[in-house]
């Protein structure tokens, strides 16, 4: 595992991407084949099974660096990553031992058969053979959600840069679900004919944020207008008489959406659908909220059913009787998508995306500004002439999301980050006044610029009222303006309201707490929406 | 005989304050920090070393004096002497005796060699104060010759690749210890304005230090090809860097430590280069001075003085002094405006 560990602090010791590409292909060059699938495999960010419990970890760790377990504890607190904790605390090791990635990834698995006692010698022994970067990147095995710093994008170019291929199609291979065990580097990557794995979605299109007024993209009818929906981004995939039903996040749903187990007999073989999954009633679509009720839960009741039922609004045809028509331009697909749902008919639970007709720029800036009222978050704008590209890019299409609600808050309670802000008060709670009370309303952790965090964070050390474990009181002066998409009534909340996507917009520092919001201003934005 | 009021840590007997944070009649000074040496003072008594830096910082006209390591005063019955600290150049802890109770005031100090302050000394007592900035038991700091190393290799591997190299310390204490073990075979060694001074002052007082260059106006873009430069934390983000440019930035901290602190620095590099203690350091300056009463001041207090009361079996309660703005204490300094280095 030292070549691995060795890639890994490369990509650390540098913000370049193209330094990090170049370690990758140099990683890809020299590594065997099994190692090599499944550092793509942990780098594209898929989890092993954890056999091992978080406790057993911190109380072995603890024991061997002679420590209280609440001292432990404290410093994980502080360090706010566990593997790293557990890396730094450990003694030095005895005797050096390199354990190859794939061996290690085929331990972790094994140990699963293990008794307790086993797994705590087997994994002591493999600590004290490491050094701090292998026993970091072991630790970080065990305990998964393994972040390296690279993103799928950088991968697929360091991928593509190796074996001489296309970028859009490793970008391809690697959808979906494929097991390191199981699969060839020549399967996963270099084997041409795609339909070969019949479940594979293709990689998702995705827009930007619209960066200058709309008038800069040139004639509006060179451009299809659509509600942006806030559902969740999938694919409906049928070939040989199978559904698959994959989200953005490339997590087969299937069995979470019953609603379009019937597709496979309706649809065409050779048919793939990109749209929004999103609760619908009498031909519109439903909070936010009600689509929560049905993300993250096991067994999907008639009941919930019924309350949250799901259609899936296409807005783009990229596979048509077997034939990949990514390279055809938008209006082509669109007009066959148009004909798919026609002969499809109304009972499918599929929805044609609605084309807007706006005449101008100021017209699509209207419908814009009423998409709180309709449930949706802005409009979507793609060149009519566009062809379904890979990844995030710029030019041919654009989200144009409305402009966020905003209030004031006082900054009330301050907790320390982790990761990257482990050490720093970059946690915090605001308030808004309930006559004279502070009542807490939200909590944000981003947006302020870093060094803003670090003028916060020394703020927050010389004010600290009072400490309740790792959540200290403040003293009431600093006033932010925060951000957020939606609000809504909320039981849990002490201040009765509960925000959507709520993050800091700016520090206040003309504002006197005084001059914050109040819980009543809260409230009327919420009537304002819902009327 | 010691205790902590507002305005520092006071002797009664003596009437004398040690490291005040308001200003007193008699101030004894662990060091030339500025969280630890204040003005507004009207006298001040501090090692030999710390004179010129006291009066660089605070003033020419302060009020100061300065003895020698081990040498003795007696102030009203109560004998005061200074030992090396190994924080950085005069610092010093302070020994106080009276009617045989004996209390040593740490300051900051750091039991690894630095090469350029004199070495840490133990000094047996009965009360010991001490800090805390790194009392977890995740700081463990490589040994310094292996940091050292490791920078100039970093220096030399940028050099190869066209790049000039910038290295961010504390203009006082850090970066005297930078450049005594950068290599000079790599390249030339450039200075910030704050560091040059600080350096000025040092050498004009006796002290050896490596030849550097002063950065002005008049160098051009070439005279930096290959180079390092040693600068302040200040510096980090101005445009003052921009005429050193392609460049890799590489910090020197014991904060590097942690992931976290090296990512978020938009640094290069990060090396865990301090001068305070880490855990097992702190441990043991602790368990030499034989101490059974120990005061746990600026850092992870509440932390460390369980530890040592729980698993020592010491005596040891928390102290809340001002000592918190130390130019490494601080988490992360503030750039620019709010750092006394940026006198450039």
């Amino acid at each position: 595992m030292k070549a691995f560990a060795a890639l890994f602090t490369e990509i650390e010791q540098t913000t370049k991407t193209n330094a990090k590409v170049d370690a990758l292909v140099r990683y890809f060059a020299s590594a065997e084949e099994q190692d090599i699938l499944w550092c793509v495999s942990i780098l594209i960010g898929k989890t092993l099974k954890r056999n091992i419990k978080t406790t057993d970890l911190k109380m072995w760790a603890a024991e061997l660096a002679a420590l209280p377990f609440w001292l432990f504890e404290e410093s994980y607190h502080i360090v706010g990553d566990l593997a790293e904790t557990i890396t730094l605390v450990l003694p030095e090791p005895d005797t050096e031992k390199d354990y190859g990635l794939s061996e290690t990834i085929n331990f972790l698995q094994l140990i699963a058969t293990y008794t307790e006692e086993q797994k705590k010698e087997a994994i002591i022994e493999r600590w004290a053979h490491m050094q701090y970067a292998e026993r970091f990147v072991f630790n970080k095995l065990i305990t998964g959600n393994f972040r390296m710093g690279v993103s799928k994008q950088l991968i697929i170019k360091a991928l593509a840069i190796h074996f001489s291929k296309e970028e859009s199609l490793i970008a391809h291979k690697l959808m979906g679900q494929w097991n390191p065990w199981e699969i060839s580097l020549d399967e996963l990557l270099l084997d041409e004919s795609v339909t070969a794995k019949g479940y594979q979605p293709y990689p998702f299109f995705l827009a930007y944020q619209l960066e200058n007024p709309p008038e800069t993209l040139g004639d509006i009818s060179e451009w299809q207008i659509e509600e942006k929906l806030d559902g969740i981004r999938g694919q409906i995939i049928v070939r040989d008489k199978t559904l698959f039903v994959w989200s953005r996040g490339e997590e087969l749903m299937t069995d979470k959406f019953p609603e379009f187990a019937a597709l496979k007999d309706i649809l065409p073989d050779g048919t793939v659908l990109d749209g929004e999954v999103i609760p619908w009633k009498e031909g519109k679509p439903l909070p936010f909220a009600i689509m929560q009720t049905r993300i993250g839960r096991k067994s999907i009741t008639s009941k919930t059913l019924q309350a949250a039922p799901l259609v899936m609004v296409c807005y783009d045809l990229l596979e048509s009787e077997g034939e990949d028509i990514r390279q055809k331009p938008l209006s082509y697909r669109r007009a066959a998508l148009e004909k798919l749902l026609a002969e499809v008919g109304t009972d499918a639970n599929l929805v044609l995306s609605l084309k807007l007709q706006c005449e101008d720029w100021e017209a699509v800036s209207m419908v814009r500004d009423k998409a709180r009222n309709g449930n949706y978050e802005g409009v979507m704008l793609k060149r009519l002439d566009s062809v379904y590209e890979t990844g995030r890019r710029r030019g041919n299409w654009w989200k144009w999301k409305v402009d966020p609600l905003t209030v004031d808050g006082v900054l009330i309670y301050a907790q320390q980050g982790h990761g990257r802000r482990a050490n720093l008060f970059t946690d915090y709670t605001f308030a808004v006044w309930d006559n004279d009370v502070l009542v807490p309303f939200a909590k944000a952790y981003s947006g302020l610029t870093d060094k803003e965090i670090l003028e916060v964070d020394n703020w927050i050390k010389k004010h600290t009222i009072d400490k309740f474990g790792p959540v200290r009181s403040v003293e009431t002066a600093l006033v932010f303006e925060l951000a957020f998409e939606g609000i809504n009534h909320s039981g849990r909340h002490k201040s009765g309201v509960a925000l959507r996507f709520p993050r800091i917009l700016r520090w206040r520092k003309d504002k006197t707490p005084a001059e914050a919001n109040t819980k009543q201003d809260l409230l009327q934005l919420i009537n304002a929406q819902d009327s | 005989m010691l205790r902590f009021d507002d305005k520092g840590i006071y002797c009664e007997q003596a009437d004398i304050y040690i490291d005040p944070w308001k200003p007193v009649d008699k101030a004894l000074i662990t060091h030339a920090h500025s969280d630890h040496a204040y003005a507004g003072n009207k006298a001040y008594l501090c090692h030999k070393d710390s004179v010129a830096l006291l009066r660089l910082r605070l003033g020419a006209d302060i009020n100061v004096e300065g003895i020698d390591y081990g040498q003795t005063v007696y102030i009203n019955g109560v004998k005061i002497s200074f030992h090396p600290a190994g924080h950085i150049i005069g610092s010093a802890q302070i020994r106080l005796e009276y009617n045989g109770e004996i209390w040593v005031v740490s300051g900051d100090y750091k039991l690894q060699h630095d090469d350029v302050s004199v070495p840490f000394e133990s000094v047996k007592c009965h009360h010991f104060i001490t800090e805390s900035t790194f009392g977890l038991p995740i700081y463990k700091f490589p040994a310094p010759e292996v940091v050292h190393a490791d920078i100039n290799q970093w220096w030399e591997k940028n050099a190869s690749e066209g790049k000039n190299s910038v290295i961010i310390g504390y203009a006082l204490g850090k970066s005297q210890r930078i450049i005594q073990h950068l290599d000079e075979n790599i390249g030339n060694i450039y200075t910030h304005g704050a560091v040059d001074n600080i350096n000025n002052t040092l050498i004009q007082n006796g002290i050896h230090l490596k030849e550097t260059t002063r950065v002005t106006p008049e160098l051009s873009k070439k005279d930096f090809n290959g180079a390092i430069i040693v600068a302040p934390p200040s510096a980090v983000g101005s445009p003052w860097l921009n005429r050193f440019g392609p460049f890799s930035l590489g910090v020197c901290s014991g904060w590097m430590q942690l992931r976290g602190a090296r990512r978020r620095r938009s640094a290069d590099r990060g090396f865990i280069l301090s001068d305070h203690c880490d855990w097992q350091q702190l441990n043991e300056a602790i368990k030499l001075s034989g101490a059974e009463n120990v005061y746990v001041t600026h850092g992870y207090k509440t932390v460390f003085a369980k530890w040592l009361r729980e698993s020592c079996g010491l005596n040891a309660s928390e102290v809340d002094t001002l000592y918190e703005n130390d130019e490494e204490a601080l988490a992360e300094p503030l750039p620019a405006e709010n750092n006394d280095e940026n006198n450039q």
